[in-house]
């Protein structure tokens, strides 16, 4: 019994004579012993302790297909704040097959991060597939702009340079609408806040792959009206 | 259902009719699954799924919304089991999951019932244990309208739950709880949940339940890319100072057959995490015992050394690891684990192995061609077991050790006894002084490090035993003074219950770990650790009905230990231990393993 313990137990008690083995206080201390020169990285990745090599965090756009039930929503976003991901927007809505929704996320994180955020997505349940969209997707943005109508022809030219829409005009105010990536959104934003900004919403980008590439891993284009399955 | 089921206990050849009920359902593989009976109500539906899934044991507390379920269970072959507290039953169930290998289950009801079964339903997700909790639910008309016990039970559980459900239809409810059954045992195992609300419990439905199957794509693959594969084995055989790493996971794939045959045909030093202990038998001689901040010496050493880490089932807790930058930092690290997740989460995995822990062990077996040559390596690490035993001195001027009473026990009972604990300074003990060598008999609170786990464990881990018809093992629970008092009330269930087991309350008057830490880190200052409070436990063992004994000396120990193991039904024995002993070896919160302190002047 009592295999590579100190053999005490039963009738006889270990005595430091009886015990050869050390006793606690009479074994090497920390400085005494040898050490290994390697080191990890706070991703736990091996690394050169001379030159610490981290990775750096990069944009990403990640889409889920998802299973259209209640809750889905809150188990997706719960799982973002809870592992901490740094999350920059989360779209949803329907696709063309009833009961499945897209989930478009853009994050803002390490590879080791990004490839974190797929696998713990991928094991919620109503998670039918997830995957990082490819870089040269197709993301675009809705955004709806209301600034002060002191000069309503300027903004409507400003607003044609963007290929916005004006969906509300008041004498107060002008509504444009927008769409585009991040960057024609942040130069049309740039360029508006001169007429004063008075109020912005913005839906966050949401993304598909390019040509005939699946946006989620497995999913088949154009299975309108059947289960999207999910082949690895 | 207890009252009913207390009868025929009181009997006295002391057979009940559960377990007869059990006996006749052999075989009892759990993938054995019986078609559903005729139903007439949601609830019965529920039952008949999880009578149909296999379940044979709940551990429960009655109450309004859950009461429809609980009176199906009165005609049920399932065997209820009363408990003093929800938190009780959900420890219990999961305590019976890990002796029975099968899905534990507990029941409560709405609001305060739900929200009791949560530390335990916490406690099975840290864990990765089988377990499903069903919980009773307000009628759906009054959902969300702040009811009477009404609590957002799927809410509050998303995060600790790998799944839960909100039973929306009494046709379909009995299908979602076989869901919910196989789904937590279905890959990587993690608790489930079913919310009930009353309406669609007491609601009408003649529609049998289904066949209970996990959802799809819950059951992967357990076999790992022969590829990659075939690359571990060459890392392997190339290794000069390899090293296995057997988690929780080996045992809860029953894998430890498989752990054996890998370790010893190769010659591979052998280190497991806590949740691993059992998996490989500690007197062998390959085996360094388990690794982490109260793992012994030369597990931290070998773990820290190696140049091959076979790293199988574990999740590298940072309880294991230490700090990260330090963690086996010249180690190819190849990692086995059934959920892609885990890979490359804290320790980045060389060689990635997704499987059943089980199967992907046969397939390295067979791809390793040759035993890497490693004889130099385990001298080593055999001079590492030799300078740093775990040992503890027993001078006559100071109280009772406690790791003693440990190493008593052990000597007492036999290999297959059950050993449950709460959590702090005497669950180190308990699992540092007992020699492990089969799994689950091995059932602490890991991850989640829930004070009070152990009494509910015991429970569950008796009634799992006994249903397996293994009545002739013991049950021995070490518990401290504050574990024990936070969920002590369970010995009741115990007592009426009948249940064989032994309760040892390392008593040192202190919530010791955190006396611990005070005294290495905050200058010895005592806030709140102390507990000189405690009530007499033998005494109040005795008003519970139980065994009460109480034991300041060493000449003491072993006659309590035999009489307290002879009783037939639940035992307290009260050690009153030394105040002043603490867990050794140590490595601190974020330090090298291999930086252990052996000592409390090291630290």
């Amino acid at each position: 019994m009592s295999g590579d313990a100190s053999g005490a137990g039963g009738e006889s008690r270990a005595t430091p004579d009886a015990d050869s083995r050390p006793l606690p206080g009479e074994q090497p201390g920390p400085d005494e012993r040898d050490h290994p020169e390697g080191r990890r990285n706070l991703e736990g990745i091996r690394i050169d302790p001379v030159v610490e090599a981290e990775h750096a965090s990069r944009r990403a756009v990640i889409s889920a297909l998802v299973e259209d039930e209640p809750g889905v929503l809150a188990r997706v976003s719960g799982l973002v704040s809870r592992r901490q991901f740094n999350i920059e927007s989360l779209t949803v809505g329907p696709t063309t097959v009833d009961g499945h929704s897209r989930i478009t996320m853009v994050v803002e994180e390490t590879d080791p991060g990004i490839d974190q955020i797929e696998k713990q997505m991928a094991k919620l349940k109503p998670v039918i597939s997830v995957g990082e969209v490819a870089g040269d997707a197709v993301t675009s943005e809705l955004v709806l702009l209301k600034v002060e109508a002191d000069d309503p022809a300027a903004v409507h030219a400003v607003s044609e340079m963007y290929d916005g829409r004006t969906v509300d005009a008041g004498p107060e105010t002008i509504t444009v609408e927008l769409t585009g990536d991040k960057a024609s959104i942040d130069n049309a934003i740039g360029a508006f806040e001169r007429f004063g900004i008075v109020e912005i919403a913005r839906t966050g980008p949401t993304a598909l792959a390019r040509g005939d590439t699946p946006t989620a891993p497995g999913e088949k284009p154009g299975t309108a009206g059947e289960p999207t399955t999910h082949d690895d | 259902m207890s009252d009913t089921a207390a009868q025929p206990r009181s009997d006295a050849d002391g057979s009940d009719d559960a377990s007869e009920a059990a006996a006749t359902e052999e075989p009892t593989d759990p993938d054995d699954e019986q078609a559903a009976g005729p139903v007439s109500t949601g609830a019965e539906s529920v039952v008949a799924a999880l009578e149909a899934a296999g379940a044979k044991t709940a551990f429960g507390v009655q109450g309004g919304a859950i009461m429809p379920v609980y009176d199906a269970l009165y005609d049920s072959s399932i065997r209820h089991v009363t408990m003093a507290h929800e938190q009780g039953a959900s420890h219990a169930a999961d305590a019976y999951g890990v002796v029975a290998g099968e899905p534990g289950l507990c029941m409560a009801t709405s609001g305060p019932g739900a929200t009791n079964l949560v530390t335990g339903i916490a406690d099975a997700d840290m864990d990765s244990d089988a377990m499903l909790a069903l919980t009773g639910q307000v009628p759906t008309e009054f959902v969300g309208n702040d009811a009477f016990q009404e609590t957002d039970t799927v809410g509050v559980t998303r995060p600790i739950t790998k799944h839960n459900y909100f039973a929306g239809e009494a046709d379909t409810v009995g299908d979602t709880v076989g869901e919910a059954f196989e789904l937590s045992r279905a890959g990587r195992p993690g608790p489930t949940l079913v919310d009930l609300p009353k309406d669609v419990t007491q609601a009408e439905t003649d529609r049998t339940p289904g066949p209970a199957t996990p959802p799809a794509g819950t059951d992967p693959d357990p076999n790992a890319d022969p590829d990659a594969v075939e690359e571990a084995a060459r890392v392997i055989e190339a290794a000069e100072r390899p090293v296995c790493l057997f988690g929780g996971g080996v045992i809860k794939a029953d894998a430890s057959a498989e752990a054996r045959t890998f370790a010893r045909s190769y010659g591979i030093p052998v280190t497991t995490t806590m949740p691993g202990i059992g998996s490989f038998p500690e007197d062998d001689d390959l085996s360094l015992s388990w690794a982490g901040m109260h793992g012994t010496g030369y597990a931290n050493l070998a773990i820290t050394h190696t140049d091959c880490l076979i790293a199988v089932g574990t999740r590298f807790d940072d309880r294991l690891t230490g700090g990260i930058d330090t963690f086996a930092p010249e180690a190819e690290v190849i990692h086995v684990d059934i959920d892609p997740a885990e890979i490359s989460k804290n320790v980045y995995a060389d060689y990635p192995l997704i499987g059943d822990a089980g199967r992907v062990l046969d397939q390295l077996t067979a791809a390793v061609r040759e035993a890497p040559d490693a004889e130099a390596w385990r001298d080593r690490c055999d001079e590492w077991k030799e300078t740093y035993p775990l040992t503890y001195a027993t001078p006559d001027d100071e109280p009772l050790k406690p790791q003693f009473v440990v190493e008593a026990f052990d000597e007492a009972t036999d290999d297959d006894t059950i050993v449950t604990t709460g959590v702090g300074q005497h669950q180190m003990w308990a699992s540092q002084f007992w020699t492990y060598s089969e799994p689950r008999t091995w059932v602490s609170s890991h991850g989640l490090g829930t004070m009070g786990y152990g009494v509910p464990a015991a429970v569950g881990a008796r009634v799992a035993a006994d249903t397996m018809g293994e009545e002739d093992r013991d049950v021995v629970c070490f518990d401290g003074d504050g574990s024990f008092l936070m969920t002590m009330q369970e010995l009741s269930v115990a007592v009426r219950e009948e249940l064989d087991l032994t309760i040892a309350v390392l008593n040192n008057e202190y919530i010791g770990m955190v006396r611990q830490w005070q005294d290495a880190f905050y200058e010895g200052r005592h806030m709140a650790s102390d507990y000189t409070w405690m009530p007499e436990f033998d005494k109040l063992a005795e008003a519970f009905g139980a065994l009460g004994l109480r034991v300041d000396d060493y000449d003491e120990v072993a006659p309590a230990v035999e009489e307290a193991l002879e009783y037939e039904g639940p035992a307290v024995i009260d050690f009153h231990v030394d105040p002043e002993e603490n867990v050794l070896p140590m490595v601190p919160s974020g330090g090298a393993n291999g930086k252990f302190a052996a000592a409390e002047d090291q630290l």
